[in-house]
Order: C-alpha cells, then sequence, then structure tokens
C-alpha cells in the first residue's frame, strides 16, 4: 500500500500532531511500512470467518449499580494544567 | 409548490442508575462540580471500565417497549474526537453492534394513526457539561461524564413537526413507564436532534438534510422543525442548494445557525473498545426483562376503556404519564367512581399542576383523599360547588376532605323543613320573580335558587331548593 503525503497529515490533524516536512516524509515511509507489513493478513480468505470483537474468550463482564465513593474534588484536578472554580480550564471553546 | 417535510429523531436520554456506566460515581444531578469523579471517568491512564448490569437491563427494557429485536451479541466501540467535555478524548458508544434493532412505535394524531420505525437503540456515555461564561476559559465539570445513555435512533418517518412531537412524548412517555429514565427534561435527561430535509411533494428522493442539536423540550423540537422547514424551502424557492451540515437552534432568538466546524468532515474512527468485553444475552434473560416489564400506557389505556368505559380522549391523557395514571387508579380505587375521578384529574387538578408547574406525586394530598372527595360529593354530602373550595384548600393544606367540611363548616344542608323555610321567605321577598315562574318563565326559578345559595354560602342542595320552590309555587 502506497501512502502519500496527504494521508500522513490527515491522520495527524485528528491526532491533533504537527510535524514538519521531514517528519511527514520520515512517517510516509515508516507508516506506509507498518501498512505493509499488516497488508499480509490480506492473503487469508475469511469468507465466513465472524470479525472478532475481543481477543479473550471473555463475556459479560459487568458490575453491580453500587455507588464507590468518587474523588476528592482537589485529587481530581491535581493534575490539571489549569483549573478555575472547581473545574478544569481549558482554553476557550467558541461554537 | 408543495413540499414535503422529512424528520429523523435521535433521542439521547439518561439512565435512571444510581452509578455511572463505567464506574461506581454517581448520576445524581446538581453536585458540586468535579466531586462525582474517578480515575476511570476522568480518563486518566491504566484504568479499566467495567459495564453497569442495569444499563444494559434498561436498555433491554427500553428496547423491548418499542418492539426492537434484543442484539444475543453486542459490544461497544470507541468513537474519537477532541472535545474538552470528553477526556478521554473518545467517547464510548456502540457502533456497527447495537443492543436493540428494528423496532416500531404507533403515534396517535387524534385524525390519524403512524407507526413510526425505530432504527437502533445503543448505550453510550455522557460527555461532561462545559461552562462558557467564565472570562477568559472554558470550564470543564466533569460530574456527567459517564453518566449512562441510550441514543434511540428513528427511520425518517415523520411528516411534520406535530409528529415529531407527539413521537417524542410518546418516546418520554414509556421511558418513565418503564423505568429506564426519570426524563426530567430541565435536567437535560431526555434530548433531541433533530435531521430534517424537504423534498417535493411526491418526489421519490430525499433532499439533503440538516442535523439540530440538543433540544431539550418539546417546544423547541416543534419550533425548530417549523423554522428549519421554512428555511430550507425558502432556499430552494431561490434556486439555492441545502448544505449538508449541523445546525443549533436557539431558542431565545428563534432561529437556528450553522456550526461551521473548522473540522474535517467527521471522522470518527471507531473501532471496537478492547477494555470492554462483548455482551451476550440468553433468551432467558430477555424473556425475564420482558416479564418484569411494567404494564405500558397503551396497555392501560385499553384496560381504561374497556373496565371503566372512559372515552379515548380520557384514556389518553390519564395514561399519557405514569404518575398520573397511578394517581387516577388509586382515586378510583378509593371511590369507585372513574368518570368523576376523571374529570377531577383533567380538569381542577390538572389546572392547578400547569399553574404552579407541579408534578401529580407533588401535591400535598394523596389520590385516597380525592376519593374521598369524591364520595362525600356522591353522597350528597357537599355539592360539586363546595368540593372546589375543600379541593383548594386541599392543595394547601393536604388536610383530609372530611376534616375541612367540618372545620369549615361546609357540610350541604340536606334537611327538608329548614330548606322549606328559607324558600318560603325568599319567595315571599321576590314575588316579582315568583310571578314570573308561574306565568311560565322557567328562568326565574335560577335567581330564586340563587339567592338561597347565597344566604347559605352555596351550602344548600340546590336539586332539592329547586323541588322545594316548584311544590311550594301554588301558595303564592
Amino acid at each position: 500500500m502506497k501512502l502519500t503525503k496527504e494521508d500522513v497529515m490527515y491522520v495527524a490533524d485528528l491526532a491533533r500532531l504537527e510535524f514538519n516536512e521531514e517528519e511527514i516524509e520520515k512517517y510516509v515511509h515508516q507508516l506506509g511500512e507498518i501498512l505493509n507489513y499488516e497488508e499480509q493478513l490480506n492473503e487469508l480468505d475469511t469468507t465466513g470467518v465472524e470479525p472478532t470483537a475481543h481477543v479473550l474468550p471473555i463475556k459479560n463482564v459487568l458490575r453491580e449499580d453500587e455507588l464507590v465513593e468518587s474523588l476528592d474534588r482537589q485529587k481530581a484536578l491535581m493534575n490539571a494544567p489549569s483549573q478555575d472554580k472547581g473545574c478544569f480550564k481549558v482554553p476557550k471553546v467558541i461554537e | 409548490m408543495d413540499y414535503e417535510i422529512v424528520i429523523g429523531l435521535e433521542i439521547h436520554s439518561e439512565l435512571d442508575t444510581k452509578t455511572k456506566i463505567f464506574c461506581g460515581c454517581s448520576t445524581a444531578f446538581g453536585a458540586e462540580e468535579n466531586t462525582q469523579t474517578c480515575p476511570v471517568c476522568l480518563g486518566l491512564p491504566g484504568v479499566l471500565p467495567v459495564l453497569n448490569k442495569k444499563v444494559v437491563e434498561y436498555a433491554v427494557k427500553a428496547g423491548i417497549a418499542t418492539d426492537c429485536k434484543i442484539a444475543r451479541y453486542s459490544k461497544m466501540d470507541r468513537k474519537n474526537y477532541f472535545y474538552p467535555d470528553l477526556p478521554k478524548a473518545y467517547q464510548i458508544s456502540q457502533f456497527d453492534l447495537p443492543i436493540c434493532e428494528a423496532g416500531s412505535v404507533e403515534i396517535d394524531l387524534g385524525e390519524y394513526k403512524k407507526t413510526i420505525g425505530i432504527t437502533r437503540i445503543h448505550i453510550e456515555e455522557d460527555a461532561g457539561k462545559l461552562i462558557h461564561d467564565a472570562g477568559s476559559g472554558t470550564l470543564a465539570d466533569n460530574n456527567r461524564c459517564g453518566v449512562p445513555l441510550i441514543e434511540i435512533v428513528t427511520e425518517p418517518d415523520m411528516r411534520s413537526a406535530e409528529e415529531a412531537r407527539t413521537f417524542a412524548e410518546k418516546i418520554k412517555s414509556i421511558l418513565e413507564y418503564t423505568e429506564v429514565s426519570d426524563c426530567k427534561m430541565q435536567e437535560g435527561s431526555l434530548r433531541f436532534d433533530v435531521n430534517l430535509s424537504v423534498m417535493k411533494k411526491g418526489a421519490k428522493e430525499f433532499g439533503t438534510r440538516t442535523e439540530m442539536k440538543n433540544l431539550n423540550s418539546f417546544r423547541a423540537l416543534e419550533r425548530a422543525i417549523e423554522y428549519e422547514s421554512k428555511r430550507q424551502i425558502f432556499e430552494i424557492e431561490r434556486g439555492n442548494r441545502i448544505i449538508q451540515e449541523t445546525r443549533k437552534w436557539d431558542d431565545d432568538k428563534a432561529e437556528s445557525f450553522s456550526l461551521r466546524s473548522k473540522e474535517e468532515a467527521h471522522d470518527y474512527r471507531y473501532f471496537p473498545d478492547p477494555d470492554l468485553v462483548p455482551v451476550v444475552l440468553t433468551e432467558d434473560y430477555i424473556d425475564n426483562v420482558k416479564r418484569h416489564l411494567p404494564k405500558l400506557p397503551w396497555v392501560r389505556k385499553a384496560e381504561y376503556m374497556e373496565k371503566w368505559n372512559l372515552s379515548e380522549y380520557d384514556a389518553n391523557v390519564l395514561t399519557a404519564s405514569k404518575d398520573i395514571a397511578e394517581f387516577f387508579e388509586k382515586t378510583v380505587e378509593a371511590c369507585n367512581d372513574a368518570k368523576s375521578a376523571a374529570n377531577w384529574i383533567m380538569g381542577e387538578i390538572s389546572a392547578v399542576l400547569n399553574e404552579k408547574s407541579l408534578g401529580i406525586n407533588e401535591v400535598a394530598f394523596a389520590p385516597e383523599d380525592l376519593g374521598e372527595l369524591i364520595n362525600l360529593i356522591n353522597k350528597n354530602t357537599i355539592s360539586g360547588n363546595i368540593a372546589k373550595k375543600v379541593l383548594k384548600e386541599m392543595f394547601e393544606t393536604g388536610k383530609a376532605p372530611m376534616s375541612i367540611v367540618e372545620e369549615k363548616n361546609l357540610a350541604q344542608m340536606n334537611d327538608v323543613s329548614e330548606l322549606k323555610n328559607m324558600v318560603l321567605d325568599v319567595m315571599k321577598a321576590n314575588p316579582q320573580s315568583v310571578e314570573d315562574l308561574k306565568g311560565g318563565k322557567e328562568k326565574a326559578i335560577g335567581f330564586l335558587v340563587g339567592q338561597i345559595m347565597k344566604q347559605t354560602k352555596g351550602k344548600a342542595n340546590p336539586g332539592m331548593v329547586n323541588k322545594l320552590i316548584k311544590e311550594n309555587l301554588e301558595k303564592f
């Protein structure tokens, strides 16, 4: 599979990553190689095989609807780069 | 040119669980900001979300009540996007294998009935709340992060604002009846997204649609649909193309505007959440939920019409909300007079509830008290008019009707000899009216009865007074 510069820029944009020209070139190559490696899977005939939702053969891991104590607010906000009025503060979001 | 409006709805409803969908934090509304969070719902690294059992049960309940096929196998997926109300940068939702699919709900528009298709119901987590009014930045309160939701997606089967509203009301009633959600709209427990397009009448292909998000009242839903359909028709008439976009409804300004997002066309890159394992439901499990489903509104409605001979209209109104239906049933149990119970609840009581924006469970008296009030009327202890006064007092004090009647000395005067004396006095004092009545003017009797009612402050038995006047007419 041939990856283009635009593909890398699109994925970078979705992931909110910023790259310079040199890096983009590098990832066109590296990401392309990874995808080529995975491409091998397409050699297998998967007709009639259900898609795998989870690699382990387990199901229905559920919890009871029972209250557990929440974090202390100070602790919850401890790692926030910015906080105000008991809230996480982020750059202004304009709709 | 005539146009047809094509509407599909996406309804988000917060489930009435005690705890969040993947952790044990409380879902209670109105807590201090960020006091109901933990590493799981804050999306801290290395945590393991575990699905709440009740969420599965409630989604299955909603699916059964809307005639959906319940998936024997479903899974959770990650929907990736960046927004400050979503700390993980992905929302856990369901993509290709939702828990319920292919259902339908019948709505009644009075003149006609219509079936609206349900495409799917899936479970997902709610996002946090952003507070925009802070000066320099935006504040995020993550208490709502991870509150369980179901999203109900319909087919584009609705053709008017009225149909959409009726459908939305029916969904609210179903979710309340099944106790899946408290549907408190002022708290955002029930929110609507509208997908809308217009096409020339008779056209085979739908027009380009727009989406309006997060309408949280029936009024906003109706008004947004009316505005957006007019806007689209106006654009088409002017030869413009409709752009597929998300628009925001501003209820204060009563208009919608484009949310031209700088983002790429949405690319959510869904994939199965590796932290969560598939949900596999057995026939037994589904049957068991079905068996424990509370009686649904249309079942109750049929019963009311059959058992108590109520009109379809009355039965509809009384069963639209579970609380009202239960209040009504308890009242009937206490007085055995369904017609009167229906009239009081739909008349006087509804008027007060609307005026004070109260729910029926918030009134100061119990349904048994209303039953007693009806009994007092039926036994001629009080008249209908006095009963209205007693009811007013019940709203204010919550006292039992009989004690109000005794305290205020409101019992009806049924004593014939006492009433007869009063009647004779009034007739003597109003010879003209007596003359008129004798001359065949039936209306004159109303005046005479009115005088008695005035003297007795409404307590005289009006039927008895009427009879006494007629009986004593020849004496004058």
